[in-house]
């Protein structure tokens, strides 16, 4: 296959083979666990220049290795153990796979005499991984170890980027091979496409030039692309107005008067009109997910699309598209700015003087806002004060649930890769590790992780791993002691039926004693006058990483939103209160 | 619904036919039958699915099919274009008095007895769908003891072929950095 060179090659131990490839393919930082299956790669990482990051589930390993890779641009490292330090992979690559974050996870695989025989700490993590990874690895024998993890590298960071499993049998690791870097890699079935196809570009610059409402959809692709700049300017030589999913936030500024918002579930007034009422969809690297559409066959009926992704199978799969671009969003965008620049210069630009009065219209009319209670504090306020005090270079994490939506309204995001969560699969428990992976990769720049009471339960261990290496986190724990986004649900769709949604953790745990017994600072708050000086007491602590447990109200709720199934004509701006849009302006 | 038929250049690597397998079945997509073999590249292989979908859910398995990284190649071959055959062994009871009949059949069928017992003969036969199906029909009445049919394979008319420009080197620098490039 592969170019091994192998005169010259150095003669080395499987594990030392291993950990030099991870070295050439510029792996900075691991995150992992060791176990008996990988226990031989453990020997020469102790003398490698490459950071590992011992941490105290693998889960949070992989989580971490998303963070990292999200905040830099950079390919994420995790690694474990055979069986079940492999297994708790599964979720952390499950989330990489569905949000395209660049990822490789090296697992310690059992000998290769033992693998199918049900050996100690045996799980064929390769099978298991096959539907959630772009691709995989099982490597038995040695001298592919260089070969399989230059290709790896290059899977997670090309194309779609996505996460990459290579499972190493122990015997490999321990055998004696021959090390040497490759110089050409043969993928006869992988060749993605960056370039798009000049004619698409073309026939989309007629449909914008023709259309009267067109909206700028614009999804995680971007993001990943590096497009920010090529956006701006597209957005402001057409004038169009702009939507950014939950992935996208940050991909345009959130003060800029074309921004509406995000659209979607919970998205704004704005955002969500834009789709639903125009005329032309222009997609940029998004998927028409379920979250955004809402009901599929009511979503914006008078739209035309174009569609634009690197990964031809999302073109057309639930929406049909009128003109299919394949390509990586940043040169689809600096394409159809040129084709569209030039155009203007003829004198040819778009008509959408109405269109964007409408909805700068909507977007006075529903502001994002919320009603502050009488009593207690308000979430939304929290996150408003971290977001003014922390500003927009810093980064923020979320977990699932109510706080992550408050997160991305409530946040003002200026720049791409600031804002990092869990959006396709949804995970729990995501932002104590990512935001630790976030840390490592920009040790720099500040980094809150946004997590409510039921989240920062299941991955909080990794405070332990932040305090001993040093790696200073603060943690917000927006705290309203239920799983509060199935209780909101509970509250609107069962008649307030709060079945196994309370967690009461105003009382138990206490999380101030929980930051202090892993070495952390723990702030607790839960009076609104007390806000800035916790989050400025929060920022001046440098060395450690911080806990606040603010204690908010628990009956706030998420608004505004669409149910889910049904359109999204039937969003709500608060609970019964439907906006009228004065659809005359059109 | 609609049969279609595909044939998938795959790189010859353990796992491949459970990556395909899978894809299908997490998609939602039926496979109806399927063939895998080596082709004249000992590094490619080639199956033929045969898939009952509408006209956009074959587009989504192509496309599917097509991000796997070992898959090279998908052709959909137009039955009036290509020739498509299964093979199928048969097991009719046949004693004294029926022997007779069947042999008559396996005649008109062009198949091949391939064994015989005192109240037994095992045929094989070859065609595509549509000649199997009428000859099981035929030999229904005798009494079938068992069965076994292969996965269809097809190869497109004329002198193409789909293979021959598949094998060109694709050969990729490998990157410096770990970076994303751009």
């Amino acid at each position: 296959m592969s170019e091994q060179g192998t005169a010259g090659g150095e003669q080395v131990t499987g594990a030392q083979s291993l950990i030099k490839s991870l070295e050439a393919a510029g792996a900075e930082n691991i995150f992992g666990i060791p176990g008996g299956a990988i226990l031989p790669a453990y020997d020469p990482l102790y003398d490698s220049k490459i950071r590992h990051i011992l941490v105290r589930h693998e889960q949070g390993a992989g989580h971490a290795a998303q963070g990292y890779a999200v905040a830099t641009g950079k390919v994420g490292v995790c690694m474990a153990t055979s069986g079940p330090g492999a297994t708790n992979l599964v979720t952390p690559i499950a989330d990489a796979y569905m949000d395209s974050v660049p990822m490789v996870a090296v697992t310690g695989q059992v000998g290769a005499s033992m693998i199918g025989t049900d050996a100690f700490q045996e799980a064929d993590i390769r099978g298991i991984t096959m539907p959630i990874t772009k691709h995989n690895f099982l490597v038995t024998d040695a001298s592919e170890i260089p070969r399989v993890v230059a290709e790896a590298f290059y899977l997670a960071a090309t194309g779609r980027p996505g996460p990459v499993l290579v499972d190493v049998a122990k015997s490999a690791l321990q055998a004696q091979t021959t090390y040497a870097w490759p110089t050409e890699l043969n993928l006869p079935g992988y060749r993605p496409v960056t370039r798009p196809h000049s004619k698409q570009v073309r026939e989309a610059a007629r449909l914008i030039l023709d259309s009267r409402r067109p909206v700028l959809y614009v999804g995680g692709g971007v993001i990943r692309a590096r497009a920010s700049k090529e956006l701006l300017r597209l957005a402001e030589l057409t004038g169009i107005p702009v939507v950014t999913t939950l992935m996208a936030r940050g991909a345009f500024p959130d003060s800029h008067p074309q921004h509406l918002g995000m659209p979607g579930m919970h998205g704004t007034v704005a955002a969500v009109a834009g789709l639903q009422k125009s005329d032309l969809i222009i997609c940029l690297g998004a998927r028409f997910d379920d979250r955004v559409t809402g009901n599929l066959d009511s979503f914006a009926p008078g739209a035309k699309v174009i569609h634009a992704d690197i990964d031809p199978a999302e073109i057309g799969k639930n929406r049909v598209t009128d003109v299919p671009i394949v390509g990586d969003a940043r040169e689809v965008i600096s394409d159809l700015t040129t084709v569209l620049q030039a155009e203007q210069d003829k004198g040819t630009t778009g008509d959408y003087e109405g269109w964007v009065k409408f909805l700068a219209g909507v977007k006075m009319q529903y502001p994002l806002g919320y009603d502050a209670p009488a009593e207690g504090l308000a979430p939304q306020y929290v996150i408003e004060r971290l977001s003014a005090i922390a500003g927009p270079e810093a980064i923020y994490v979320a977990g699932v649930g109510q706080h992550q939506m408050w997160a991305t309204h409530f946040v003002q995001y200026e720049n791409p890769n600031t804002w990092i969560n869990s959006g396709g699969l949804g995970t729990m428990g995501f932002a104590v590790p990512a935001a630790m992976g976030a840390k490592v990769g920009c040790p720099d720049t500040t980094v809150w992780a946004i997590d409510g009471d039921g989240c920062f339960q299941m991955t909080n261990q990794e405070l332990a791993t932040c305090t001993i290496e040093g790696i200073p986190i603060k943690v917000a724990v927006i705290n309203n002691e239920s799983l509060g986004m199935v209780r909101q649900w509970q509250t609107l769709f069962y008649e307030g039926r709060y079945s196994s949604t309370d967690l009461q953790s105003k009382r138990v745990p206490d999380f101030v004693k929980l930051a202090e017994a892993y070495g952390a600072v723990g702030l607790a708050c839960d009076d609104p006058s007390d806000v800035d000086a916790t989050i400025n007491k929060a920022m001046e602590i440098n060395d450690v990483p911080v806990v606040v447990d603010f204690r908010v109200e628990r009956d706030a709720m998420v608004w505004p939103m669409v149910a889910a199934g049904t359109s999204n004509d039937e969003i709500k701006y608060a609970r019964d209160l439907a906006p009228e849009f004065e659809e005359d302006d059109l | 619904m609609s049969t279609h038929t595909l044939s998938v250049l795959v790189e010859n690597k353990p796992g491949v036919l459970a990556r395909i397998a899978g894809l299908f079945s997490r998609r939602g997509f039926n496979i109806d039958s399927l063939a895998v073999g080596p082709t004249e590249h000992p590094e490619v292989s080639r199956m033929t699915i045969v898939v009952s979908v509408e006209k956009s859910p074959l587009e989504q398995v192509t496309k599917q099919l097509n991000k796997l990284v070992e898959v090279i190649k998908i052709v959909e071959l137009d039955d009036r274009d290509s020739v498509e055959r299964e093979l199928l062994l048969i097991k009719v009871r046949a004693d004294a008095d029926t022997r007779g009949q069947v042999l008559d059949a396996v005649q008109l069928f062009r198949a091949k007895v391939v064994d015989v017992a005192p109240d037994a003969i095992t045929i094989e036969v070859t065609g595509n769908t549509g000649k199997l199906k009428d000859f099981l029909a035929v030999l229904e009445p005798f009494g079938i003891r068992e069965l076994v049919q292969s996965g269809m394979v097809a190869i497109g008319r004329g002198s193409r072929s789909i293979t021959e420009r598949t094998l060109r080197p694709v050969t990729v620098p490998v990157p410096a950095a770990h970076s994303i490039p751009g």
